[in-house]
């Protein structure tokens, strides 16, 4: 197989070194920035069992997966994270535990510190009680303070993941003041990356150029001022660069997915692409899955590339960007990403960062992730909103 | 940050990082939130010797009796030190 795909571009045969469960789709936020599938109400009621949760462990851990990332959804709607992190811990794992620490109490960390859990990432949204309140559409602003602390308590690594939108992008240097007075170890702006519920809420999410350069240059100077005492990564948006990012760092290269219902994926959005069969763990191996399913072979390495990526002296660099996105804004998975601009579907982005500025798409009402919505988009209900899209249901 | 390694230094890894023999890898790896870092053979060695106990001088002259073929392997050590603790995958001991 490494032959096939022009085994000099990267390691042949690739490991998945990374494992992401994407546990259960449940959850009791209802962030508008959500990347997970906007008809993931079809998947909530088929997850898989503690016992094939536990072989995907194993048979990953065999293959050479070493970090694992319990998440969803909301991880801690399933009463046997325990059973699972212990597992983890045993197979010798670096586990996450990946939350909005909705569910999280002192008798679960404590188990889950027994159990050989490394880390807990929280999501955080905003200095502001409204703003995170509006965005996750609940009321979990106080809960968040309290969990932080557990963590800490437990001598966890404070991990804090904040997803940056339009609406918190401002008050970057107060969130990463934040992150230091509650003793963060790592922090990660995630800029919105569009996919999902967040692509549908794109107009009301997407910053200008001039917030986000302003954020970028305060996130600088904190960086310089607490240097290694806090680690802040900025995951730069790609509307905004020139050039696409190295999504997934390779179509199964490094990165595995199993979801709720057994589904193994390359990345988090790939049933997005049209024409593919994703493996699942109820009737496929995992060995399988990843070295020979013809869907994780699909886009490996680069003979499915076209032109102008196929010559272009770049393309090792990024290998033409994220395939989901390409097919999501124009139709074509096999294309360029359009965030290049190199790509000939350029224009979509430009056309996305000009309606950036314009305050009357940004006043739509947003689409919240939750069930309701995600039946409608199922049902054809929102048509209209879906319409620019390839590919949404 | 310290300019120089010292000798009499005592350096363990830094809080929350993970070190570890990963047989899938063929090679030692450091494991710490969002992240992992593959060591080289060398690196490796050094790194496995970083237990909060050992001085600095302790390790070079481990390192020295482990490999007595590898020419300027002090260097070397003290090199990959540096290295470590500017990255902040080692910190001093008090």
């Amino acid at each position: 197989m490494s032959q096939q795909n022009n085994g000099a571009l990267l390691n042949h045969p690739p490991k998945p070194f990374w494992l992401l469960a994407e546990i259960t789709y449940r959850c009791p936020l209802h962030c508008a920035f959500c990347y997970n599938p906007t008809d993931y109400v079809t998947h909530t009621q088929n997850e898989l069992t503690t016992e094939q949760w536990i072989q995907v462990l194993r048979d990953a851990r065999k293959m050479g997966a070493l970090q694992l990332g319990i998440s969803g959804g909301e991880p801690l709607l399933r009463d046997d994270i325990e059973q699972i992190v212990a597992e983890a811990g045993s197979l010798g794992y670096y586990s996450n535990l990946i939350t909005s620490g909705v569910g999280l109490t002192e008798k679960r960390i404590a188990e889950f510190k027994r159990g050989g859990l490394d880390h807990i990432q929280l999501s955080m949204h905003d200095i502001t009680k409204d703003i995170n309140n509006f965005i996750t559409d609940t009321n979990t602003f106080e809960l968040k303070k309290k969990v932080a602390a557990m963590i800490k308590e437990y001598d966890y690594p404070m991990v804090l993941n904040v997803v940056i939108h339009r609406y918190n992008i401002e008050h970057i240097g107060e969130i990463l003041e934040m992150a230091e007075a509650i003793g963060a170890d790592f922090v990660e702006l995630a800029n919105t990356q569009y996919y999902g519920w967040s692509l549908l809420n794109r107009a009301q999410l997407m910053p200008t150029r001039e917030q986000l350069e302003k954020a970028e240059a305060i996130t600088n100077k904190f960086r310089e001022r607490v240097g290694n005492k806090m680690k802040v990564f900025f995951v730069v948006p790609d509307y905004y660069a020139d050039r696409p990012k190295k999504c997934m760092n390779g179509w199964g290269e490094v990165f595995m997915i199993v979801t709720a219902n057994g589904d193994v994926l390359p990345c988090h959005s790939a049933r997005s692409l049209p024409g593919l069969e994703f493996p699942n763990v109820r009737e496929n191996g995992l060995e399988w899955a990843w070295n020979e399913s013809p869907a994780f072979n699909k886009y490996r390495g680069d003979d499915w590339m076209k032109e102008p990526c196929r010559s272009c002296p770049e393309k090792e660099k990024d290998l033409g960007g994220c395939r989901c996105q390409t097919y999501l804004l124009t139709g074509d998975a096999e294309g360029t990403d359009p965030v290049c601009s190199l790509s000939p579907t350029h224009d979509v982005i430009l056309q996305a960062i000009e309606d950036a500025k314009n305050p009357q798409l940004a006043a739509q009402p947003i689409l919240f992730r939750n069930d309701k919505n995600s039946q409608k988009i199922v049902a054809g209900e929102l048509k209209d909103l879906v319409a620019p899209f390839h590919a949404l249901p | 940050m310290s300019d120089k390694i010292k000798s009499d230094a005592v350096f363990g890894l830094a809080r929350h990082y993970r070190f570890q023999w990963e047989e899938a890898q063929g090679g030692y790896v450091l494991l710490f939130p969002e992240g992992m870092i593959k060591l080289n053979g060398g690196a490796g060695e050094v790194i496995k010797r970083v237990d909060g106990k050992k001085t600095v001088g302790e390790i070079v002259a481990d390192c020295k009796a482990a490999f007595p073929d590898v020419p300027d392997l002090e260097a070397d050590v003290l090199a990959m030190l540096q290295l470590a603790h500017e990255k902040a995958w080692i910190a001093l001991k008090e």
